[in-house]
C-alpha cells in the first residue's frame, strides 16, 4: 500500500465509508431478500411437521435466527463501542450506535416468536426462568444503550457513556447462551450444538441456517443505511457532505 | 405443504402467522423508517446549509 495503509484504515473515516456503504447496501439487500424467500419455503413448505409439536414448532425457522442475531449483533455493536472508545474513531461509534436499533428489533423478536411458540407448547406466553430473562435484559440493554446516546447532546460525551454501558452489557450474552446449561429451564437445549450431531432433520438445520444468514444480511443493510443517516447528521458541517447533500436535490 | 393445509398450520395457525407477521411486520417498518428517516435528514442538513450560506 503505497498511501493511506490497509484497506481497514482506508475506509475508517466517515468520508470514505459513507460512498462504500451506499455501494455495498444492494449486495447484501439482494442475497438477504433471496435467502430470506428459500429459507420460508423450506421452513414454511418442504419441511415436514414436527413429531411432537405439529406444525407449531415452524416457528423455530425465525426464532433461532432472531435469538442468534440479537446476541451477535450485541457482540459486534460492542466491539465497535470499545474499538470508539479506546482508539478513539468516530466512524467505529456511529458503527455501534447504527447496529443497536436493529438489534433491538431481532431481540424483540425472539422474545415475541418464543412467547408464541411458548403459548401452546408450554402452557404459557412467559415465564421469569434464566433464558427467557436473560434474553429481556438484553432488550433493555440495547434501549439503554439507545437511550443514553440520545440523551446526551454532545456525540462524543454520548458516545463514550453508551459505550460503556454497551460494553458493561456484553457479560449478559454468554450469561444468555449459556443459561440452559447452567440453570433448571423450562427453555429447551441450544438447537444445534458444537459437539453433538444436530438433533433435528437436515431440511430443518438448512432452513434455520438459510434464515440466519438472512437476518445477518438484513443487518448489514439496516446498519449501512442508518450509519450513513448518521454520518451525515454529524458530519453536516463538513465540506464533502455540502457536496454530497447538494448533488441530490 | 399446501393450500388450505398450509394456512391452518395444523391448529396452530394463530401462533405461527403471529410470529410470521408480526416478524415481517417490523422489517418492512424498520426498511420504510430508514428510509424516511434519510429523506428527512437530507432535508435538514440542506436547511442547515442554507442558513449557513445566508449569514455568510
Amino acid at each position: 500500500m503505497s498511501s493511506g495503509g490497509g484497506i481497514l484504515t482506508r475506509y475508517a473515516s466517515p468520508a470514505a465509508f459513507y460512498p462504500l456503504a451506499g455501494r455495498l447496501i444492494p449486495w447484501f439487500a439482494a442475497p438477504a431478500a433471496l435467502l430470506g424467500a428459500i429459507g420460508l419455503y423450506m421452513g414454511l413448505i418442504e419441511a415436514p411437521p414436527d413429531f411432537r409439536q405439529g406444525d407449531a414448532y415452524r416457528i423455530m425457522f425465525i426464532h433461532v435466527p432472531a435469538a442468534w442475531m440479537s446476541m451477535w449483533l450485541y457482540v459486534t455493536m460492542a466491539v465497535y463501542a470499545g474499538i470508539g472508545l479506546v482508539v478513539k474513531t468516530r466512524l467505529s461509534s456511529m458503527m455501534a450506535a447504527a447496529i443497536a436499533p436493529t438489534g433491538a428489533l431481532f431481540t424483540f423478536i425472539a422474545l415475541w416468536t418464543g412467547s408464541f411458540w411458548g403459548r401452546p407448547m408450554w402452557g404459557t406466553w412467559w415465564v421469569w426462568d434464566a433464558r427467557l430473562t436473560s434474553e429481556l435484559v438484553l432488550l433493555f440493554l440495547y434501549l439503554g444503550v439507545i437511550a443514553l446516546a440520545a440523551a446526551i447532546d454532545d456525540p462524543r460525551r454520548a458516545d463514550r457513556a453508551s459505550g460503556l454501558l454497551a460494553l458493561v452489557g456484553v457479560v449478559n450474552v454468554p450469561v444468555i447462551y449459556f443459561s440452559v446449561q447452567w440453570w433448571n429451564t423450562l427453555h429447551q437445549g441450544a438447537s444445534i450444538k458444537m459437539n453433538a450431531p444436530p438433533s433435528m432433520g437436515a431440511i430443518m438445520l438448512w432452513a434455520i441456517l438459510v434464515m440466519t444468514l438472512a437476518f445477518w444480511l438484513y443487518s448489514f443493510v439496516a446498519a449501512f443505511q442508518r450509519v450513513r443517516c448518521i454520518i451525515v447528521e454529524r458530519e453536516r458541517h463538513a465540506e464533502w457532505v455540502r457536496k454530497v447533500v447538494d448533488n441530490r436535490t | 405443504m399446501t393450500g388450505a393445509g398450509f394456512w391452518h398450520m395444523g391448529g396452530y395457525a394463530l401462533y405461527v402467522w403471529s410470529a410470521y407477521g408480526v416478524t415481517a411486520g417490523l422489517l418492512v417498518l424498520e426498511v420504510v423508517q430508514l428510509l424516511r428517516r434519510r429523506r428527512a435528514v437530507l432535508r435538514r442538513v440542506k436547511a442547515v446549509h442554507r442558513m449557513g450560506n445566508e449569514q455568510a
